[in-house]
């Protein structure tokens, strides 16, 4: 084994493991925190696990990671039920609620630590904002025979173990109860109505939050905890719709931030030149909020660059449908060309005057407008395509007089709107039933479709 | 040892003798206590509270980069005037995101705050990390910005923080008719003329103005609860907007200054922490004592309930041919020994060992109460829609919460209608 392997190994690849078993972890039960939009539960149990970490261990006076789990476990539930007792009998809404109660609790830790607990051990307010990622070192044989030995394996740091435990135990949690936790997720009462005990699910998932909490907060701090618990899960819900394949895109971007925020983290600043390493946790959290923000804008069906366009397009749209039709109109009236501020005055109420001038520009490359001396007029194909639309406006009109009950000079401005709707999938379900005759309410002929 | 710090006597200071320095400390902390208490009243009212959880959090990046520039531009990095601003930019482009991701995306108000606290706040801790890497002096003072210091807290700091905050209730008081429409109802508001918008714009600027200015005293972490323990603790006491503004701000500065002098005075003390602490007390003694609102009148409300409920059940069951045995009509328990209390108290019931029996009273009692029982089915049945095979259930939970004066209406409605029905 080459020496920078064995350096890589002994260095980064227990903190990347656990850093990366942490985010998959938080990410999966995070799902279910965010469709139930109590996101910030989690950010109220991370920080309130702290007093129960201090008083374990000024009970116990070890840092053993077993009392250290009841305490914060207690306090996470703690925290759960004080919210819930708030809400209830206090009637305080629910974000205050929350509010309070972490604050309090988490300025308790604080007040703890500082006075007694951290005086005699490495347990510190900065190691619970940012973990200890950049602490853990294994020190593996030298050679690839020895690795599977039971002595090896047993000085892998703890944490790692321990997050891969957490991994398993989340895992097993959403594969059971995945039928439970998405009917409690989506509709609690028709969940109750079916007979799923609603109020103990939720009561596991807040155990289940909690033990992740504790188990992942040690090694890489309350901070990326709470992105975690959100981020991962948010992005995958900006890329789909079922939530099956949320929660495994949602692992799938927990573990990509892992281990490239690690990685960006440990090695990036050499790459740039600089020789020291940025706090680990700190970019796996940066990771996730580029990944999230991509996510939210260019997801394929919700993101809003995405949406964006496609409003654009549609305006775009409207707005050269509306100048074919007002030029169809003219020639009715037998004017065969029209100037182009007149079309900007007919069509100007679709996006204002940019819209108009783009349109006007995808029209004459589509080959439906020429443009000559200040005037714009049909060619052949744009006739074409103006009589569908002529004929969809007026037939509109015709459905809404004869079955709507419209009166004649009402139905123009909801027929603008309805006319638009020419796709064929929409035609079919759409298009008015043909009316007896060919004229519409307003005395002028429906071109033949 | 380190011989302790000459630290002046409570009394020195409440007399305003403990030293400039304190003084000045200990009124913008009350200062910013009032204007937190304040500013939170608002803030709760619009559901907005852990908006500033993540206001807080988010000024980390922007004190890092006014770090930075500063130090390029070689002005002194770590003085407020500097910071402070720097802070505020990041909050408000934090809240920015925030409101872009609950308007432009599918996410939930919920998820917005959470995302952008901690990736907000991820971003300051690499920038931390890079700071520390890199050779620049005096950088130590930015981690005190987490957790709040009051101790290393000068003068000039002091008073900038008590301006910001007076101005923040200034501001307040001028804008007080547009919050409270808003608060209670932004449709009325918005029909009336008031734009929601711009008054929300503007609490949420006197929530960033307020974070950034307890930054320094209280740390970026835990200032929210300035912004929602006082304004939580004073709503217990108060259904009245102006009285809860007042009561929140009194609260917020009294925990504030008490916070600041327990931490002046004691050793190893944060400030932070020991005001949230004072808040937290304020709180717990709202809850459990208010009249009304608290959790123990909540309780005890319930309580009173059952008992009443089991009373009216314990007379109906007493009325039937006796002998009665205790525990055939009364529940076991503390709720039956409450409902044995409360009817031998009115001298409803006498009791011979185990054996009771109504009173005159009592029996005049159970009458009422099996009529307005018969009341309830019949306005039921009559004006709800209720078929008469699922009255008893629902008459049976709702006859002991309706109001006596509901009770004389439906007398009245009844018999006029029975003597109309009569006379038909």
């Amino acid at each position: 084994m080459s020496p920078g392997i064995h350096e890589f190994i002994s260095i980064d690849l227990p903190p990347m493991l656990a850093g990366t078993f942490a985010c998959l972890s938080c990410a999966l039960v995070g799902n279910f925190l965010v469709l139930r939009r109590i996101s910030l539960m989690g950010d109220a149990i991370s920080h309130s696990v702290l007093p129960g970490l201090v008083v374990a261990f000024m009970l116990t006076g070890t840092r053993a990671a077993f009392p250290m789990f009841v305490g914060a476990a207690a306090a996470g539930l703690l925290t759960v039920g004080l919210v819930e007792l708030l809400r209830r009998y206090a009637r305080i809404e629910p974000g205050a609620a929350m509010g309070v109660v972490f604050s309090v609790l988490f300025a308790l830790g604080v007040l703890l630590l500082e006075r007694g607990a951290g005086r005699h051990v490495d347990l510190d307010a900065d190691c619970v904002l940012n973990g200890v990622l950049e602490g853990m070192i294994w020190f593996p044989p030298s050679e690839w025979s020895e690795f599977a030995t039971w002595q090896t394996l047993r000085e892998v740091p703890r944490q790692v173990w321990t997050l891969m435990a957490a991994v398993a135990v989340v895992g097993v949690f959403v594969v059971a109860l995945f039928k439970e936790l998405r009917i409690v997720c989506f509709d609690p009462g028709l969940a109750t109505s079916q007979g799923y005990p609603a109020s103990l699910l939720n009561g596991g998932l807040m155990l289940v939050v909690a033990c992740v909490t504790v188990a992942s907060f040690e090694a890489v701090g309350s901070i990326l905890v709470i992105a975690m618990l959100i981020c991962p899960a948010a992005s995958a819900r900006m890329l789909t719709d079922r939530l099956s394949s949320q929660v495994v895109v949602s692992g799938v971007i927990a573990t990509v931030c892992g281990v490239s925020g690690y990685v960006l983290g440990a090695f990036g600043p050499r790459w740039l030149g600089f020789d020291n390493a940025l706090s680990a946790s700190g970019m796996i959290t940066v990771v996730a909020g580029v990944v999230m923000t991509l996510s939210m804008l260019f997801g394929p069906q919700h993101g809003a660059a995405v949406r964006f366009v496609r409003r654009v397009r549609f305006v775009l749209t409207i707005a050269r449908e509306d100048l074919l039709g007002s030029l169809y109109r003219a020639q009715e009236r037998g004017e065969m060309s029209l100037a182009i501020v007149e079309v900007a005055d007919a069509t100007g109420g679709a996006g204002g005057g940019l819209a108009v001038r783009v349109a006007r520009r995808r029209a004459i490359l589509r080959g439906q407008v020429q443009e000559r001396a200040g005037r714009v007029s049909l060619t052949e194909a744009g006739q074409k395509e103006a009589a569908s639309i002529i004929r969809s406006h007026r037939l509109w009109e015709s459905y809404l007089v004869e079955r709507g009950g419209f009166a004649p000079d009402h139905v123009h401005d909801a027929a603008m709107r309805l006319e638009h709707a020419r796709d064929t999938e929409r035609r079919a379900r759409l298009e008015p039933p043909q009316p007896a005759s060919a004229i519409d309410p307003h005395d002028r002929p429906i071109p033949p479709g | 040892m380190i011989e302790p710090m000459q630290t002046p006597g409570v009394w020195e200071i409440l007399t305003l003798r403990g030293g400039h320095n304190t003084t000045v400390v200990l009124v913008g902390a009350l200062l910013l206590g009032v204007a937190a208490g304040v500013v939170g009243v608002f803030a709760m009212l619009r559901r907005r509270s852990l908006v500033a959880d993540a206001v807080g959090h988010a000024t980390l990046p922007g004190i890092c980069v006014a770090f930075l520039i500063a130090n390029a531009m070689g002005v002194e990095a770590r003085s407020l005037a500097v910071l402070l601003p720097g802070a505020a930019v990041g909050a408000v482009l934090g809240l920015l995101a925030i409101q872009w991701m609950t308007r432009a995306t599918r996410l939930t108000e919920d998820a917005a705050i959470g995302a952008v606290l901690s990736v907000w706040f991820g971003v300051g801790v690499v920038m931390l990390s890079a700071i520390q890497g890199m050779d620049i002096g005096n950088q130590g003072g930015l981690k005190s910005f987490i957790f709040g210091q009051t101790a290393t807290m000068s003068e000039r700091d002091a008073r900038l923080m008590g301006g910001v905050a007076l101005l923040s209730i200034v501001a307040v008081l001028v804008m007080f008719k547009q919050l409270r429409l808003v608060a209670f109802n932004d449709d009325f508001a918005a029909s009336i003329g008031v734009r929601v918008a711009l008054v929300d714009g503007g609490l949420m600027a006197l929530v960033v103005m307020v974070s950034v200015a307890g930054l320094q005293a209280v740390g970026m972490l835990l200032i929210v609860a300035l912004l929602i323990i006082p304004p939580a603790a004073a709503r217990f006491w108060t259904d009245r907007l102006g009285l809860l503004a007042l009561l929140s701000g009194v609260i917020g500065g009294a925990a504030a200054s008490i916070g600041a002098l327990v931490s002046a005075r004691m050793d190893r003390m944060p400030a932070g922490p020991a005001i949230v602490l004072v808040a937290g007390v304020f709180f717990v003694v709202g809850m459990v004592a208010a009249p009304r609102r608290g959790v123990g009148a909540g309780v005890l409300r319930h309580l009173g309930v059952r008992v009443r409920v089991h009373a009216d059940h314990t007379l109906s069951r007493l009325r039937l041919p006796g002998p009665h045995h205790v525990a055939s009509v009364m529940p076991s328990g503390v709720i039956g020994r409450l409902v044995r209390l409360v009817l031998a108290r009115r001298g409803w019931i006498r009791s011979e060992g185990s054996m009771v029996a109504l009173t005159d009273a009592g029996e005049a009692a159970a009458v009422l109460a099996e009529r307005r029982r018969r009341l309830w089915q019949r306005y039921l049945v009559r004006y709800a829609d209720v078929a008469p095979s699922h009255v008893d259930i629902s008459a049976d939970a709702i006859e002991h919460v309706i109001d006596p004066v509901i009770v004389a209406t439906l007398e009245a409605e009844l018999a006029a209608e029975s003597s109309a029905g009569s006379g038909a």
